[in-house]
């Protein structure tokens, strides 16, 4: 990988905005199973491809695509087929 | 719970420039007056949106730079001269112009006063704002939680809040800032003049116990070897809180 795709690699942290619009909620602190490998990570910690055609969202332990997100014409496609769990902390 | 934790529907607000900043040659701290803002953790982001008038919209995630117990919400922006929405912040961006955002966004990569253990803050250029937020939180909090902030610029001259921080540091004993340059460095220079390097971590990691608090802030490259030469020190990966920014074209 070279610098330059290295460096297209974000982490959930910067889609904070983009899942609390969906979930209306603030999710960098949810934790979430992979459905890949079992690994347990805050979405904080999550890695995160913005550049595609849409956000893509991986395990950072073993880089199964854990969510999908596509946003267009007053619309969200969610695919979460890689995520086991998603655990979330009720707002107070 | 916490001000500033409960985000309700994350709606966009009208808030108005109410100061800039320059702070190098390329950034700027934008101070923004915001209707009913509903206070922020240090930490937390902004995410900022632009509309042409022919309804395009561009948006970018910013840092926020200022204290929690500020009245205002400052950004600090570095412009990146093929992006879309920094050259409009910092240079056409004026005093009382409206500007369009929503937040606060983010309670992963957060720090609150009182610290309750050591806290170890790296940045790598503009990774440094919202750890700034973080010493800022500190000294408005009065609290003395020791902190160590390493901090990697190009130049002396790309140093950003370089004499906030002397201030700051002058004052309290329990702030150590360490600096390096990357690309050039003055005459005389007492800091390190290289990359991020295994001494450079040595030096400036707090002993294992008890558990310090890390948190690293920078391009995607320079947070990942932070965080590695972290590990390989001996720190436990749960320890380290990282936010990476990448080329996403500001």
């Amino acid at each position: 990988m070279t610098v330059e795709q290295a460096d297209m690699k974000l982490d959930g942290n910067a889609i904070g905005g983009l899942l609390a619009e969906i979930f209306n909620m603030e999710m960098t602190t949810a934790e979430g199973t992979c459905g890949g490998c079992g690994a347990v990570n805050a979405v904080g910690r999550v890695d995160v491809y913005v550049n595609a055609p849409g956000t893509v969202v991986r395990c950072p332990a073993c880089g199964n695509v854990l969510m999908r997100i596509v946003h267009g014409r007053g619309r969200y496609w969610i695919d979460m087929s890689g995520i086991r769990t998603l655990e979330l902390v009720e707002p107070a | 719970m916490a001000r500033g934790t409960v985000l309700g529907r994350l709606g966009w607000r009208i808030g108005e420039v109410a100061g800039i900043t320059a702070e190098t040659p390329k950034v700027s701290s934008i101070a923004i007056d915001v209707p009913d803002w509903p206070g922020h953790l240090a930490g937390q982001h902004v995410d900022v949106r632009l509309s042409a008038e022919d309804g395009y919209q561009a948006q970018r995630s910013y840092s926020i730079a200022s204290a929690p117990e500020d009245r205002r919400v400052t950004i600090t922006v570095e412009r990146l001269d093929d992006g879309e929405v920094s050259p409009y912040l910092v240079g056409e961006l004026r005093d009382m112009d409206k500007i369009e955002l929503r937040g606060p966004i983010g309670g992963f990569f957060v720090w609150r006063a009182p610290g309750d253990r050591p806290l170890l803050l790296i940045a790598g250029g503009s990774g440094v704002v919202p750890l700034m937020a973080m010493i800022r939180h500190r000294a408005a909090a009065h609290d003395r939680t020791p902190v160590r902030l390493l901090y990697s610029s190009r130049s002396f001259e790309d140093v950003i809040y370089r004499e906030e921080l002397e201030r700051l540091a002058a004052a309290d004993p329990s702030l150590d800032v360490r600096h390096t340059l990357t690309r050039s460095h003055p005459d005389g220079w007492r800091g390190y003049a290289r990359r991020l390097d295994r001494q450079m971590i040595d030096d400036a990691a707090w002993p294992a116990q008890p558990a310090p608090a890390v948190f690293i802030c920078g391009p995607t490259s320079f947070v990942e070897a932070a965080a590695s030469l972290l590990v390989d020190h001996g720190y436990d990966p749960g320890w380290i809180k990282t936010e990476r920014f990448g080329a996403t074209g500001g």
